[in-house]
């Protein structure tokens, strides 16, 4: 379900720790209270930094998510060789039955 | 959460309204990925169709497939949505490993299609189906779980992901909310999807297996008090493979919930899971405390302005679509609900519509290829479409009974010449002689005969008894060996009599 939710929108206040907790939950990554700590006010750092482009654009300057203004550039429907499946797992932690093993992942189902 | 007993569906509806959401995945029949090169087989060994950028290697380069979006515009056409006029991919972020980028690249706020409908026909009456949007998207791996009894997570010790199925091209229908379909709710679910795959079919975008996974069904459900009550609280029941899984689904949602809600609980804004072999749903996900997708445009790949003369060339390819043809079809050949029914049964549409053109009345077109031709093809083991004979010389054959040459029975020898190859019905009249005699000279003399042998009847006749005349005209027929006109003989008896 790709419902309404809330888009990546302009950052205006500096993220906070309580984001940053959701965020790497989100992410399933485990910090410790004094790693939250020390990222928060990093994470802030470059948000604020990253939100002062918007300072600079004007009224006049559209929105952009490219730095060149193309659109409608395709490739048209042919196949071209895919990689070895040794070279894919090549770069995986762990493969077996030539898929990547991956541990599973608690409060999901599939 | 513990589901308490179900409720009986008729006890169900009687007290709740559904409102139902439907959001279809089509996986797109491209021979190449969404945004690589990629070979998109269906069975491949696993992880040979993958390549740096379908992997979200570092520095890939993601390039859109053009046929990809021609089909999605196809499909948005084919629904009467808006084609965008400016339409962007969006990233949707989210840390599950059946997506190695992190990500899946889809449509959030700028979809390629939008605001359409479509008319599915539900037990003989038409409903309307809304359509919000039709998005494009990414497929995502196939993950195997291993070390559980059952192949699902729970119990497994961990999970093993084949990427062959990540980048294949798909488009997401959504349906605005579908209200007032009751206790008729399955129905509808269940002919609406099957109307999109018939339409999906028809336009060459996919090969629609739900069974391999090609079109793809979830089911969003809420129950309200009444038609004007807010909307409830939904579930989202995923991936309902099957058109009678989709029907089930929705029943068995229905029954789950107002069980729910007649005990006083909650219905919890979820994902559930359907299982064929239960017939019931499963808590999955909660949404209440679960996913932020954080969309933003994709910045590797570039915003999609479909020029008005590309739209209008795709809409030209567009197919009519076949419910409408077919409700088009059925009003020109004047069929009822019920014979449209048994000729599309026998697969005899085409054939029928041709014996038409070839100038035959629809009516003696369907007598035609539902009965006699049917029953030798059953006899021969053979569809219609293989029997020897074209619509053409049934045609004929029908020309030959509206001149009067032949009667009905005369006719199917007819046939039976044709289909062993004796040539065209004309050919076979004269071969097998078998042209009704209407010659009224020998005839007459015929009928002359028949009084003659049966005085009695003659004279039941003479005293006004018109209904005698068939022991008559079946004297006749005898006579002639059936190679008479009935229905001149019958105006000879009475003419002679009266
Ligand atoms: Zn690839």
């Amino acid at each position: 379900m790709t419902g309404p939710g809330s888009p990546a929108q302009a950052v205006t206040s500096p993220i906070t720790r309580d984001e940053v907790l959701r965020l790497a939950q989100l992410a399933r990554i485990d910090l410790t209270d004094a790693e939250l700590d020390h990222l928060a006010p990093q994470l802030a750092v470059i948000v604020e930094s990253v939100a002062a482009v918007s300072s600079v654009a004007a009224d006049d300057v559209p929105p952009s998510s490219h730095a060149l203004p193309l659109q409608n550039v395709f490739r048209e429907d042919e196949t071209r060789p895919s990689l070895a499946p040794e070279e894919v797992l090549r770069g995986a932690p762990e493969s077996e039955q030539q898929r990547f093993s991956v541990p599973r992942i608690l409060g999901e189902d599939a | 959460m513990t589901t308490t007993e179900l409720v009986a569906y008729d006890d169900a509806v009687a007290r709740y309204d559904p409102v139902m959401g439907l959001e279809v995945h089509v996986e797109l029949s491209t021979v190449s990925k969404m945004f690589c090169g990629c070979a998109t087989v269906f069975g491949a060994e696993p992880n040979t169709q993958t390549c740096p950028v379908c992997l979200g290697l570092p520095g890939a380069l993601p390039v859109t497939n053009k046929k990809a979006v021609e089909s999605a515009i196809r499909i948005g056409l084919a629904l009467n949505c808006e084609i965008a006029e400016w339409s962007r991919f969006a990233r949707k972020n989210y840390f599950y490993p059946d997506m190695p980028k992190n990500f899946q690249t889809s449509q959030y706020d700028e979809p390629i299609a939008f605001g359409g409908h479509t008319d599915v026909v539900v037990d003989g009456s038409t409903v309307r189906v809304e359509i919000e949007r039709a998005h494009m998207e990414e497929d995502t791996g196939k993950s195997l779980h291993v070390g559980g009894t059952t192949g699902r997570i729970h119990g497994a010790s961990h999970s093993l992901v084949d990427y062959n199925r990540a980048g294949i091209p798909l488009v997401e229908i959504v349906t605005r909310p579908i209200e007032g379909a009751g206790a008729n709710a399955p129905a509808v679910a269940r002919a609406y999807v099957a109307h999109l795959r018939e339409l999906l079919r028809g336009l060459s975008v996919s090969d629609v297996r739900m069974d391999q996974g090609s079109l793809r069904c979830d089911v969003n459900l809420s129950l309200r008090s009444s038609p004007q009550a807010p909307l409830g609280t939904r579930s989202e029941t995923k991936n309902v493979n099957s058109l009678r899984s989709v029907e089930r689904a929705v029943r068995h949602e229905i029954s789950r919930q107002a069980a729910l809600l007649d005990a006083g609980q909650r219905v919890v804004q979820e994902t559930r899971h359907w299982h064929e072999d239960t017939g019931m749903t499963t808590s999955g996900r909660s949404k209440e405390q679960a996913e932020d997708y954080r969309y933003f445009p994709e910045p590797d790949l570039l915003p999609i302005a479909p020029e008005r003369d590309w739209v209008d060339e795709l809409r030209a390819t567009l197919p009519e679509l076949a419910a409408v043809r077919r409700a088009r079809v059925q009003i020109e050949l004047g069929f009822t609900d019920l014979e449209m029914r048994d000729v599309l049964g026998a697969g005899a549409l085409p054939l029928i519509e041709a014996t038409v053109a070839a100038g035959a009345s629809p009516a003696s077109a369907r007598k035609w290829w539902l009965s006699e031709l049917a029953r030798r093809a059953n006899d021969a083991g053979m569809t219609l479409e293989d029997l020897p004979i074209t619509p053409a010389q049934v045609a004929g054959v029908q020309a030959l009974v509206d001149a009067g040459h032949v009667n009905d029975k005369l006719a199917r020898q007819v046939l039976d010449g044709v289909l062993a190859g004796e040539g065209e019905p004309e050919e076979v009249v004269a071969a097998r002689g078998l042209g009704v005699v209407s010659d009224d000279t020998a005839l007459s003399a015929a009928v002359d005969r028949a009084i003659e042998a049966n005085p009695d009847v003659a004279a039941k006749i003479r005293a006004g008894k018109a209904a005698a005349a068939g022991a008559l005209i079946g004297a006749v027929m005898k006579e002639m060996r059936g190679q008479a006109d009935a229905g001149r003989v019958r105006e000879l008896v009475i003419e002679k009599l009266t």
